[in-house]
């Protein structure tokens, strides 16, 4: 799938288009006004020669001036025409880009919000941003002005040709004797120019990625002293940069001139096939005029069209990516009747929304992510409301995954999660997810200020309200000594604040909307000391009366839960109270041994010493 | 004009190549103006009857050939004549393309391989205060704004300059009264051009910003995506970005309005300067005071002109900010440059780690981050430090390593002051492992040989010893996994265990642990620390932990707080005193004594 998305065809995929044609399809009467307004922007190009020929014939070859006032106003005429048609061209192209820009956008943003947690999983989200913004400005731009250049150039094409047979068909063939050979090599060019160019962003983008590096890692580079090293690196991919560009700008620079000879080639013929011509009598002075003009005019459409063929080949890629992501279906959706009574992520019916008590549980699961290893096998767990449960375990037993199930990040692969004693799969997901107080273990923060960020989990929460929940966390006090306390920023991702800090108010957060359900995953670790034991204090109050599920690797902040679940590789392996786990002198008995072992040793030591 | 004069500093071996591309420029644009001359002579004196009045040059050479007659039976020869110029021109446009390509490009690199060092080598002290968004747009935007200036736009307007004045010779030359005519506009267009773009600067900028919102939005909500599913967020963010979303598109359009009024009317204006040309001339001609063939020539030049005219307002506008662009980088290249040279230079031989330190004191903008430390440190031994956020330790470990230089006090490593040595020679003794470790999008083994690719033999042991082993063998890809965006993401901890990694691998005699170990589970700090003092026993460490249980180990504990040294001693005697350090070990065993 992915590979799929990253392939770049060479030749045009016109069901892609065809696809991609159905989006501008609100825009319809745009497109046709654009393309009625080029067809007449062309038109006028391509008799304003025209003009010149007559006012040749009829004014100075003759030295006879009656009709030039007439002749006068009709070019006024046809120029302001022609500037009102260049505005509303730039007008309605303008349009079309930017209103269609916009709701791809929306589009994709839309399929992301649904998608499950699976599929972030597997994509950087520095990839799915450049698909949001980039691709979409590359696709909206191209189908704008790529309609814009193809109409008028191939209007154009054809009414100098027409024009010019009209005028003299043996001249006319002669002249356009180049015309394919012009196409040909137009098209050679412009698809080698984009290459080259497509190869040259590549690079660029990895030198930013360089600098980004370099800068970032700046300190690290410093303490292995690694910096000549770098810079090396740094230059063989400046090198590389700088003969990419080079070619690339050889190849622009081979075609300009290319295109040129060959149209003076056109000229050329013209002036000598014309002239004699002339002095035979065959033709007027102001016809020759008009086809050196043509001859040198009809090299623009020629080139414009080259360059929306290449073009559209390579948006292509951009198109193809994001029509797949427009595409991607979740793989975790609600039943039609479950949308019907409860709404849908983006447009829930919060009304319909039944209260939990916060009785979970888990039947005869089975999970695996994708392709790998099975995760949890016939897992069974029943808690009571208000019950803490505490998960133990090492990495990879599956601790993780009991959270994300409960949470319907990931649904099982069989089996069955009731809560209230339903089946989970017959409400909607964010009644579920706004029903779960989470505090994760990377607490990710929203820029805005630190009030903003507590009422993310509440919307309607008052002023006191988040003070409450500040206070019940032990938040409020280093809000207070901030600044400007609840109204600080916190910068983006929250970064203007301590881990420890971010943790609270995501505390804060979790705890606002008074949820039945508290999820806390490993949300203690990385944080210094005493903040642990202010934390120690916020978790025994905020859990009170709450169906809890703690993840900790710190065995005291478990020791309080009334359930503790030891798993290994999926499966429950021991369960009870801490002392009675104690007792059992089983695997918690030796990883709380391990974790204890030697500060008894020393405790010992001070005892009889 | 200064930062063109700075630009050629930077084409060192290409600047004549590139003032060359003018010369080609303004060969291509004098052979293009000679195609009209030639279609004009055509027209007015071998097709038409007026007499041949060529150059006497061309006259005394080919005289005897150039009659009507002859060349009456010979058309072919102008239009071979015009192949020859346009194939010429064309000579000239490609090696323009080619010459001003090398030098910007040159240009380019050697600009960028300067920055690049610059802040490889910038003093530590600027890294801390520093906005790492700001520097890349400067090192990648501002300097391509800069190379796209000297590639296209400087010899655009070189081009335009050229004609102009060319084309105001040769026209002249025809008739005085239709040049003035034909060049009325030229004023007026170029004016309107540069009026134009000054004033859309503002609607440029606030596109640009409504993109830039518009971005960080989106980046938010995907990096945050977790939250937003968490607490069903969705129907708000997609509010959010719907307003910014909208707010982009009209902001865009607004500007694309306004570029529709320019275009629509600069193209009049240069249409009403063809009709003035075409209706005056043709006045002129039915007087007979200008021959059909130099109004061939009025009407194709002024053709010629008025666009490079539009172009050049617009270019001139976009000088400044080349200019702009120039100042930003060079605020970087000010910046001072960490000084290196120093004792043991040559990287010759080794320290042995016996580290003195008295007096000690540091203070940053004004404040007192360091405040008369002092301790002594054989080889072999082992420091643990403890301290709350702020206490100064990471400073601490800055000074040993010459990322930050004390002010006050000193330092003696082997007896030598440490401000003698070398910097490099230092950070090779002293290897610094910081709690956020930074990792190279590189793979895992890359990462971990980065300090010392000729010890790719050591990597097994210090990648047991940091128990990374295990998690390596869980990837698909071993050692060859690639880390960071286009890999997998490893977690703080793991990252912490491939920061220890690959400073074991450099062997340095002294080892620094910033804390190190903070995101690592229990039982893994003790199988490092266990297998650590059975393999690396040898070394000088210092170790800052905030678990009683690593520092225990150690043969002397300092106690930090706000920059003093507030208890010093070991595990034992420190247990007994009141202070930071039993409290901490109270909340840590906690479970234990209750």
């Amino acid at each position: 799938m992915k590979n799929k998305e990253k392939s770049f065809k060479k030749n045009i995929d016109l069901k892609l288009w065809k696809e991609i044609l159905l989006y501008s399809l609100p825009y319809k009467k745009i497109i046709i006004v654009l393309s009625a307004v080029m067809l007449l922007v062309a038109g006028i190009d391509a008799i304003l020669p025209l003009l010149t020929r007559y006012a040749i014939d009829n004014y100075i070859v003759t030295e006879d001036l009656t009709g030039l006032y007439g002749f006068s106003l009709i070019y006024l005429l046809i120029i302001v025409i022609q500037g009102i048609n260049i505005f509303a061209l730039i007008y309605f192209a303008g349009k079309l880009e930017t209103e269609m820009a916009a709701s791809i956008r929306e589009k994709a943003f839309d399929s992301l919000q649904g998608l499950s947690l699976s599929f972030y999983n597997e994509r950087p989200a520095g990839w799915l941003i450049a698909r949001l913004t980039s691709d979409v400005h590359k696709l909206s731009s191209i189908i704008s002005w790529g309609i814009v250049d193809f109409v008028w150039g191939s209007a154009m094409m054809v009414a100098i040709v027409f024009i010019m047979l009209r005028l003299n068909f043996r001249l006319a063939l002669i002249t356009l004797i180049v015309l394919p050979v012009l196409l040909i090599i137009s098209i050679y060019f412009q698809r080698k120019i984009l290459r080259e160019f497509r190869l040259v962003r590549k690079i660029n983008s990895k030198i930013t990625g360089a600098f980004n590096e370099g800068i970032i890692g700046a300190r690290t580079s410093k303490t292995l002293v690694i910096e000549e090293d770098n810079c090396d690196e740094f230059s063989g991919l400046t090198g590389k940069m700088a003969r990419s560009s080079i070619k690339a700008a050889i190849y622009s620079s081979l075609f300009l001139p290319s295109v040129l000879v060959l149209s003076s080639i056109g000229t050329g013929l013209a002036l000598w096939q014309g002239g004699e011509a002339v002095i035979q009598g065959a033709i007027t002075y102001g016809t020759l005029v008009a086809f050196i003009s043509y001859t040198v005019q009809f090299f623009e459409p020629v080139r414009e069209l080259a360059r929306v063929f290449a073009e559209l080949q390579s948006a292509q890629a951009a198109a193809e990516r994001i029509i797949s992501l427009i595409k991607t279906e979740s793989d975790i959706i609600d039943r039609e009747e479950v949308k019907e009574k409860y709404g849908s992520i983006l447009q829930p019916k919060k009304e319909n929304w039944p209260e939990i008590k916060g009785e979970i549980e888990f039947k005869k699961v089975y999970f695996k992510y994708n392709d790998q290893e099975e995760v949890l096998n016939n897992f069974n767990l029943k808690v009571a409301p208000g019950q803490k449960i505490a998960l133990v375990g090492e990495t990879g037993s599956g601790k993780s995954t009991i959270v994300n199930l409960l949470g319907r990040f990931y649904e099982p692969v069989s089996g069955e999660i009731l809560i209230d004693g339903v089946e989970y799969r017959n409400h909607s997901q964010s009644w579920l997810q706004s029903k779960i107080g989470y505090v994760l273990q990377d607490p990710h923060l929203f820029s805005g200020s630190i009030k903003e960020n507590i009422r993310y989990g509440f919307s309607e929460a008052t002023d006191r309200e988040i003070k409450e929940a500040a206070d019940l966390v032990q938040a409020t006090e280093f809000i207070e000594q901030l600044p400007a306390g609840f109204a600080t920023e916190v910068g983006e991702g929250g970064d203007l604040l301590s881990t420890g800090e971010k943790q609270l108010i995501s505390f804060a957060r979790a705890i606002i909307s008074n949820p039945a359900i508290f999820i806390l995953d490993e949300a203690t670790s990385s944080i210094d000391t005493e903040m642990e034991l202010v934390m120690q204090k916020a978790i025994n109050e905020v859990l009170k009366n709450r169906t809890s599920f703690i993840i900790a690797h710190r065995l005291s902040t478990i020791k309080n839960a009334d359930k503790i679940i030891v798993l290994k590789q999926g499966e429950i392996i021991e369960s009870g109270s801490h002392y009675q786990l104690l007792d059992r002198k089983g695997y918690y008995y030796a990883l709380y041994q391990n974790q204890f072992y030697r500060g008894r040793e020393r405790q010992k030591q001070r005892i009889t010493s | 004009m200064t930062s063109i004069k700075l630009a050629l500093k930077y084409m060192t071996t290409k600047n004549i190549k590139y003032l060359s591309a003018f010369i080609a420029v303004g060969l291509a644009a004098i052979l293009m103006l000679l195609n009209p001359l030639i279609i004009k002579v055509t027209i007015d004196s071998v097709i038409g009857d007026d007499p041949l009045n060529l150059p006497t040059f061309i006259m005394n050479i080919f005289g005897d050939y150039l009659n009507r007659e002859s060349l009456l039976q010979q058309l072919w020869l102008p239009a071979l004549l015009i192949l020859l110029i346009t194939i010429l021109r064309g000579i000239f446009l490609y090696l323009k393309g080619k010459w001003a390509a090398e030098g910007a490009e040159e240009f380019a690199k050697n600009l960028r391989d300067e920055l690049f060092t610059h802040l490889q080598y910038l003093d530590f002290g600027y890294h801390l205060r520093k906005d790492t968004g700001d520097l890349i747009q400067r090192c990648t935007s501002d300097l391509d704004t800069i190379r796209r200036f000297l590639a296209i736009q400087l010899v655009e307007v070189g081009r335009a300059f050229f004609m102009l004045s060319v084309v105001l010779i040769i026209m002249l030359s025809l008739d005085i009264y239709m040049t003035i005519i034909s060049l009325l506009v030229v004023p007026i267009i170029f004016i309107f051009a540069y009026v134009f773009f000054q004033k859309v600067k503002v609607a440029f900028k606030a596109s640009d910003e409504a993109e830039a919102r518009l971005s960080t939005m989106i980046q938010e909500n995907l990096n945050g995506v977790q939250v937003v599913k968490a607490f069903a967020k969705q129907p708000e963010e997609k509010k959010k970005f719907v307003q910014r979303n909208n707010e982009h598109k009209d902001l865009t359009f607004h500007l694309i309005k306004l570029l529709a009024y320019y275009w629509s009317l600069s193209d009049f204006i240069c249409f009403v300067q063809i009709g003035i040309v075409l209706i005056a001339g043709s006045f002129r001609a039915a007087s007979g005071q200008l021959t059909l063939g130099s109004l061939v020539v009025f009407t194709t030049y002024i053709g010629m002109l008025l666009w490079p005219v539009r172009q050049t307002g617009r270019i001139l506008t976009d000088m400044g900010k080349a200019e702009i662009a120039f100042t930003r980088i060079n605020e970087i290249l000010a910046e001072p440059k960490e000084t290196y040279r120093g004792h043991g230079s040559k990287g010759q031989g080794k320290i042995s780690g016996h580290i003195v330190v008295q007096n000690l004191s540091y203070a940053y903008e004004d404040e007192l981050v360091l405040d008369d430390i002092s301790f002594e440190l054989k080889p072999g031994e082992k420091l643990g430090i403890l301290g709350t956020t702020g206490s100064g330790k990471s400073t601490l470990t800055y000074i040993l390593t010459r990322l930050l230089d004390y002010q006050k006090g000193s330092i003696k490593v082997d007896g030598q002051e440490l401000k003698e040595y070398d910097r490099g020679f230092i950070r090779n003794q002293i290897g610094l492992i910081l709690q956020e470790p930074f990792l190279f999008a590189k793979t895992i083994k890359e990462n971990i040989t980065i300090g010392a690719k000729e010890k790719e033999n050591l990597i097994d042991s210090a990648v047991e010893v940091a128990q990374l082993d295990k998690v390596i063998d869980e990837f698909r890809d071993q050692y060859q996994t690639a880390v960071g965006e286009k890999g997998v993401s490893l977690s703080g901890g793991q990252k912490q265990r491939l920061a220890i990694a690959r400073t074991l691998i450099k062997d340095t005699p002294v080892i620094i642990f910033d804390d190190s170990l903070s995101a690592v589970d229990t039982k893994t700090d003790y199988l490092i620390r266990e297998s650590l003092s059975e393999r690396y026993g040898d070394k000088t460490m210092i170790i800052i932990s905030h678990r009683i249980d690593t520092l225990a180990d150690t043969d002397q504990i300092l106690v930090m707080d706000r920059g003093e040294i507030v208890q010093r001693g070991k595990h034992e005697k420190l247990l007994t005193e009141s202070g930071l350090y039993s409290r901490t070990w109270k909340i840590q065993s906690q479970s234990e004594i209750d």
